[in-house]
């Protein structure tokens, strides 16, 4: 039971992962794939910073003979997060200029429009 | 001075020059400032072919912190090698763009464009000089992003889905390639790659480390367009400006093949990733199977950018094919194949794009009669589909020579005969722009006026296709550094 229960985090990591991968593969509105992609990123924050936590661990700041976490994962996360959003901010701009250009975000509406021409 | 920040400045200048060329804005002067830092990465980028060549790989530690705690950028002879490849096509394509460009972008909003570019060239050495794992994951959608936004500037509204669609699968790639990363991260504790080559043979009975390993082959998998994982890559290439879609397929597959080289051999070492794990069966079928139907599908394509874009897909085949074969001679087929098709790619695209210039469209029945009334552009046209095919005394066929070679020393003889039928299919696919070009009366309403196309583009053309029939001629030199680095890569003793 523990063993289950006790990964949690990890559980809810896989969860975000798929929940994130499934909504890109099959809602066809661009927007909420971008949703879906923005939550599969986020499910690798987790991942990192889960592995990076030491139970009653702090931050690194030498003052005595406390327990530290491993600060190397929220660093490496926090470089992550800025890739995140940028392309998060692409993928938007691109919405926004396909409905500009279309009228419409929704994939099989696109393809309609494609093949029609 | 120069020679200590060597391994850097391919990465800096274009990095510092990208917002210099937005605070500039003035047109000529920014694209002067763009050509110059272009150059001058190439040059950077030959200087280390050198130097690699003559006294080993070269390490830079960035602030000066050792590794494996601050980050390591390392070039050795393959690394120098994609730089000199990625950062001479991208000087040659940068002299070609701006009249091309200027069809699709207003002049006064080309110093946005050269912005991009000069990201996407630094995001593309920073893969290649980085001995970081994690800084390869930043540079890798650095150079993503910049090259989803060039990708939209096309000037059909079909670019802007295009580019979506591949924000959406480089993404899921690059994030695969993350998830890889930190798992390896877990049982290793380490982020450098010699570090991390060294860790991991004592761990490799964790199945974290083959998770790892899975996570990391399927998101460069997706980068390189290997078949099936290529859904993005013809619609981009078809919708993207011509000069961008040379510049995307001289370098953005091959600069991922070279990751996935670097790692599968060079990280996770040949032992497990070859012999322990079936990735080269697995990369056999998948490469097989992109260059036949790759190059099937080209030979049906109406729109010519989309049937190179085809052929892509098929010669990003040959060169898994190569990484899969497990020896010398292979990987050095799949490596110089590389190089070779990098240059023979760009340069056909930038010949399409100055028929497209002329003429107003890549499609095959508006370009009918285009040879007689544009002789120089189709004969590069030519002689690089020559270079596709494989015939003698082109880039081409030195790569062939070495894949039918590797399959021969391992007694396949079915993959001889794929790899020569996959060439007959190519045979067809030029033949039909060949024919069209040459063989068929202008279409009707087309007054005769279409010419040459002007010196600035086609000379940047030829330079490509020069390059390739050189390394068809003398192809020591590249086939050369592809042999040593094959020979490091799976650590065969000289």
């Amino acid at each position: 039971m523990t063993r289950v229960l006790g990964l949690y985090n990890y559980w809810i990591t896989i969860l975000l992962m798929m929940t994130g991968f499934l909504m890109v593969i099959w809602r066809t509105n661009f927007v909420k794939k971008v949703i879906g992609l923005s939550l599969f990123q986020t499910s690798v924050y987790l991942l990192y910073l889960t592995m990076g936590k030491v139970q009653g661990g702090t931050a690194p700041i030498l003052n005595g003979s406390a327990v530290y976490s491993h600060p190397l994962p929220s660093v490496l996360m926090l470089t992550a997060i800025v890739v995140g959003i940028s392309t998060a901010a692409v993928a938007l701009a691109f919405v926004v200029r396909i409905r500009e250009a279309y009228g419409t975000i929704d994939e099989d509406e696109l393809k309609a429009l494609d093949d029609a021409e | 001075m120069i020679d200590h920040h060597l391994v850097v400045l391919p990465v800096v200048l274009p990095l510092l020059g990208a917002p210099l060329v937005l605070l500039v804005r003035h047109r000529v002067a920014a694209y002067a400032l763009a050509l110059t830092e272009t150059g001058a990465v190439a040059a950077l980028a030959v200087r280390a072919l050198i130097r690699t060549s003559r006294e080993g790989p070269l390490s830079y530690l960035l602030g000066g912190w050792a590794v494996p705690w601050g980050i390591e950028y390392r070039v050795d002879t393959l690394g120098a090698l994609v730089a000199v490849l990625v950062s001479s096509i991208a000087t040659v394509v940068l002299v070609f763009a701006p009249r091309s460009l200027a069809r699709d972008v207003p002049r006064e909003r080309h110093y946005l464009f050269l912005a991009i570019y000069l990201l996407c060239l630094s995001g593309l050495m920073g893969i290649v000089v980085t001995g970081d794992l994690f800084n390869l994951f930043v540079f890798l959608e650095i150079a993503s992003l910049s090259s989803y936004v060039m990708v939209s500037l096309g000037p059909n509204r079909r670019a802007l889905t295009a580019a979506f669609r591949y924000l959406v699968l480089g993404t899921v790639g690059a994030t695969f390639y993350v998830i890889g990363v930190g798992l390896l991260y877990q049982v290793t504790g380490t982020l450098n790659m010699a570090d991390m080559a060294r860790l991991l043979p004592t761990v490799s009975a964790f199945r974290t480390v083959l998770v790892a390993f899975g996570f990391i082959t399927a998101g460069l998998g997706l980068k390189a367009a290997m078949f099936p994982l290529h859904a993005w890559l013809p619609d981009a290439y078809t919708y993207a400006p011509s000069a961008v879609s040379a510049f995307l397929a001289g370098t953005t597959t091959k600069v991922a093949i070279y990751v996935l080289a670097r790692l599968v051999f060079g990280v996770f070492g040949p032992g497990l990733a070859l012999d322990r794990l079936p990735l080269g069966e697995i990369l056999l079928v998948l490469g097989t199977l992109g260059f036949v139907i790759a190059s099937a599908v080209a030979i049906f394509q109406s729109d010519v950018k989309r049937l190179l874009a085809y052929s892509s897909v098929g010669h990003v085949g040959y060169m898994v094919l190569g990484l899969s074969l497990n020896s010398v001679t292979g990987l050095t087929g799949g490596l110089v194949h590389l190089v070779n098709h990098g240059l023979t790619k760009a340069g056909m695209f930038l010949a399409v794009g100055c028929m497209a210039f002329q003429v107003g469209s890549t499609k095959l029945e508006d370009l009918r009669g285009v040879g007689r009334r544009m002789p120089v552009t189709t004969a590069a046209w030519v002689f690089g589909g020559l270079g596709l095919i494989g015939v003698p005394a082109t880039a081409g066929f030195v790569t062939k020579w070495y894949l039918v070679s590797a399959a021969v020393e391992q007694g396949a003889w079915g993959l001889v005969a794929l790899v020569v039928a996959s060439s007959l299919l190519a045979v067809a696919y030029v033949w039909r722009v060949v024919e069209a070009a040459y063989f068929r009366a202008p279409p009707d309403g087309v007054d005769g006026e279409i010419q040459e196309a002007p010196l600035g583009m086609v000379l940047p053309t030829w330079v490509l296709i020069g390059a390739t029939l050189y390394f068809g001629i003398f192809a020591s030199a590249p086939a050369g550094a592809a042999r040593r680095a094959a020979e490091v890569l799976l650590q065969v003793a000289r």
